[in-house]
């Protein structure tokens, strides 16, 4: 803005016309007009002032927001066993940890628990999301109102109270095999319906005329759902993928109670074994590789969530915030 | 709006505006409770339409009708319908067989005791001298968890039958009067076709809702009848029976003269003061954060957000855990060594961060790491709804000479609070069950004998001490149910601030 001001060149009129003089006086008001703009030299200071010193504070915060995502990675190359080391960065460098890591634990097996998990389950709750979703935003029907206030109502129960009952129950679903990777999926996914409320939302924004239009084109629910709705909504299969996705490789609180007291450790998942790793009597020797490990888990997750990044907020905005 | 309020003093001002808040809360909780009561009413008479229409249309039905009141499907299987007649039929068969050998057994134990108090079941497990193997064997007696959970499903079962009887018996009668038109009834076929259509959300919906009903919806009544009995580490299943309790377990918790009543209150009080903390740092500084970084002429605008960013895409596991390694405190005294954060402070102020051995100390740390997390990801939300603030808000309010300062707390906060209102909200509420902040970093220590019992350590929220006992060594199932029941009337309280106060609820129908 400042700049525009600046370019305002002032003309001169050499004319006689008898106008010359009110020219003139034009002129030099408006020479002083931008003289007072001059001003500006202390206001472009601040400006620059401000932006370095915003620039500054930005580096800094940034860095030290990254410093323990940096000291986790520097500390998967150490060489020096033990949980502490007196120094930030390791004194002898080494793919040990990482060898140890895939030839002595595992973290291999847990990994490929934890994928699958994640898989089965993301897909299901996909599909429970947008089909619930779908019904509740444009199916009008007699038990629809009632059954929406059910399920706000059941969000608000903490979600791991009845865990101990879900625990009996697939305990009487599944005798031989209650502890396992099904159960896990089961309780990942079984719930799914509950977090309909974003999709919906979404769904809600989607004019109806589309359906209509479909319709009376002869078209079933079911085409219009999947012919027309869904190729509109891809920020939003994107966003409930992502979430369930992501959600078995972060969780630590269900899996701990399916699992808990389970021999095999062949049977976790990455949070769990990794959990186990820090406990005081394995801290000394697994911390090492612990980083190790969180380097391998975290890249591809963090790398998803970056690159999905415009959905995920897209998602959070557009359904938790609405005036 | 309304410009009236601004004859007053700021003092006063704020004074009124928490008086309306507090007002528009009891009017909420007024309406709120109102719809409750014409909801009841609306389902009463919906119950007495259903049973009127349920007798007059056995009165007026011919005998078809009346017998398909006895045998389900008779009237469809005689009358065209005759796969839907089938599918009836093998339903009643397999509820009355339920019943008989299963549920009703179930029932029965499951009501005996209901009022008043007593076992829940019949027989203890108790030991028998068994002649055969020369030891003592177990004789497997009723399993009283077992008792409530298939209670409540086959209450449940129940209800569903009824309202599939009351569904076939009008069906039975329009089929007959349908017959006297001469209309042709709908085939099997064309059904199935609908279920595509017209019913399509009756295909969408119901896979989700079983799922949703085994898996949620049975365990959490269950649990929550937990709260009313006395299942603890005494009472472990099958070995032992469990008594109904009444409102013991609450009266219990309540008392403030007992030792486990002054725990809860403690542990509420943190829980709360932590939710407020937590929600407010993060969500403040993540805005000043977003407006820093959106600020006109800042460079590397998007190496700033990505390096934010990376807190949060970390699994919270991860990055939690090495931050708690990361202030461990080795020893626990000076010179101790420990993590490098633990170090650091140390060599540079020669003093020991008692992390994880003092409680204050450790709380504050907890908010400290909260605010690594949590300010990336408010950051996040506003960044994109700063965008959306009218530039021409700022620009008349520069032209008259407001400051920076004052620029944001009058035009920005109020539109930033205004927007993001409810989802300040869902975060308090997320803030309350924040399980993973608390548990990873400190496990709810340090404890402190003289001021908490049960389990519960001085950071410990509720939902973390939740977790503690119905996993570890402290095991109390009846005491994390109630505990879990009073998260849950916390957490309502204030999502019906934000179902009263979000028009998305009131105006559904408005955008679409």
């Amino acid at each position: 803005m400042m700049k525009k001001e600046k370019k305002i060149k002032v003309k001169s009129y050499v004319s006689t016309s008898p106008d010359a003089q009110r020219w003139a006086e034009i002129d030099k008001l408006e020479q002083s007009l931008n003289k007072k703009k001059k001003k500006p030299r202390s206001m472009k200071f601040w400006r620059i002032f401000g932006n370095t010193t915003g620039q500054i504070v930005l580096s800094i915060l940034a860095i030290i927001w990254i410093i323990p995502l940096i000291y986790l990675f520097v500390q998967s190359f150490r060489k020096e066993p033990g949980a502490w080391s007196p120094t930030f960065f390791p004194q002898t460098w080494t793919l040990d940890n990482y060898k140890r890591l895939f030839t002595e634990t595992k973290f291999l097996r847990w990994y490929g628990n934890t994928l699958l998990i994640a898989i089965i389950s993301c897909a299901i709750t996909a599909i429970f999301v947008l089909a619930v979703a779908y019904a509740f935003s444009r199916i009008r029907f007699k038990a629809r109102k009632p059954m929406m206030n059910i399920m706000l109502i059941l969000g608000m129960f903490p979600g791991f109270m009845s865990m101990s009952a879900v625990y009996f129950l697939l305990k009487i679903l599944l005798p031989n095999n209650y502890q396992s990777l099904l159960s896990l999926i089961i309780v990942y996914s079984a719930g799914a319906a509950l977090s309909y409320y974003i999709a919906k939302g979404f769904f809600d924004t989607v004019p109806k005329s589309l359906d209509e239009a479909a319709r009376i084109d002869g078209a079933s629910r079911f085409r219009t759902f999947f012919k027309i709705i869904l190729p509109l909504s891809k920020s939003i299969i994107i966003y409930t993928i992502l979430i369930s996705f992501i959600s078995p490789w972060c969780d630590y609180i269900f899996v701990s109670f399916i699992m808990s007291g389970v021999p095999d450790t062949g049977m976790y998942t990455v949070s769990l074994g990794m959990y186990k790793w820090l406990e005081r009597e394995q801290i000394q020797q697994y911390f090492t590789t612990f980083c190790a490990a969180a380097v391998i888990v975290a890249t591809p997750i963090t790398a998803l969530f970056m690159w999905l990044q415009k959905y995920y907020v897209e998602g959070v905005t557009g359904g938790a915030v609405k005036g | 709006m309304d410009f009236e309020i601004y004859k007053y003093s700021a003092f006063k001002r704020f004074l009124i505006r928490v008086g309306r808040f507090f007002k528009g809360l009891g009017t909420g909780f007024v309406n709120f409770f109102i719809n409750l009561g014409k909801l009841f009413v609306s389902l009463f008479v919906k119950l007495f339409a259903a049973i009127k229409s349920f007798g007059l249309n056995f009165v007026k039905g011919n005998i078809l009708t009346k017998a398909s009141y006895l045998i389900m499907g008779l009237s469809h299987f005689f009358r065209g319908q005759i796969v839907r007649g089938f599918i009836y039929l093998i339903l009643e068969v397999g509820f009355i067989c339920y019943m008989v050998f299963f549920g009703g057994n179930y029932l029965s134990m499951f009501f005996q005791n209901f009022f008043g108090g007593g076992n829940i079941g019949r027989v203890e497990t108790s030991d028998f001298w068994n002649e055969e193997l020369g030891i003592y064997d177990k004789l497997p007696g009723d399993n009283s968890f077992h008792i409530i959970l298939y209670g409540i499903l086959t209450l449940f079962v129940i209800l569903f039958f009824i309202m599939t009887y009351f569904q076939v018996t009008k069906e039975s009668y329009d089929l007959e009067q349908n017959t006297i038109i001469g209309k042709k009834p709908v085939n099997f076929k064309r059904d199935v076709n609908n279920l595509l259509d017209n019913k399509f959300h009756i295909t969408l919906l119901s896979v989700p809702m079983i799922g949703l009903f085994m898996f949620t919806i049975v365990p959490l009544v269950t649990m929550i009848l937990i709260a009313f009995t006395n299942y603890d580490a005494n009472h472990e299943v099958p070995q032992h029976l469990f008594q109904w309790v009444g409102f013991d377990n609450f009266i219990d918790l309540f008392a403030s003269n007992s030792d486990l009543g002054a725990t809860f209150w403690r542990v509420l009080g943190w829980t709360l003061i932590w939710a407020v903390l937590a929600t407010f740092t993060s969500y403040f500084f993540g805005m000043l954060l977003a407006l820093l970084i959106n600020k006109k002429g800042i460079k590397f605008k998007k190496l700033y957000r990505t390096m934010f960013v990376a807190t949060i895409a970390v699994p919270q596991f991860v990055s939690l855990l090495i931050m708690s390694k990361m202030l461990d405190t080795g020893g626990g005294t000076l010179g101790s060594g420990g993590g490098v954060i633990t170090q650091l402070i140390e060599q540079l102020f020669n003093y020991h961060l008692k992390f994880g051995l003092d409680i204050n100390t450790t709380r504050i740390c907890i908010v400290l790491v909260n605010m690594w997390i949590g300010v990336p990801y408010s950051m996040l939300m506003c960044s994109g709804i700063l965008m959306n603030i009218p530039e021409d808000l700022y620009e008349s309010a520069r032209i008259d000479g407001a400051s920076g300062v004052r620029r944001f707390f009058k035009i920005t906060l109020p539109y930033m609070l205004f927007v993001t209102g409810p989802y300040l909200i869902t975060q308090f509420i997320g803030n309350i069950n924040n399980f993973n902040v608390i548990f990873l970093l400190s496990g709810g220590g340090p404890g402190d004998p003289l001021k908490y019992t049960d389990g519960a350590k001085g950071t410990d929220l509720l939902i973390t001490w939740l977790y503690k006992l119905s996993l570890g060594t402290d095991r109390n199932y009846k005491l994390a149910s109630v505990i879990g029941i009073l998260v849950f009337v916390i957490s309502a309280v204030f999502s019906l601030i934000v179902y009263n106060k979000s028009s998305a609820v009131k105006g559904e129908e408005n955008f679409q």
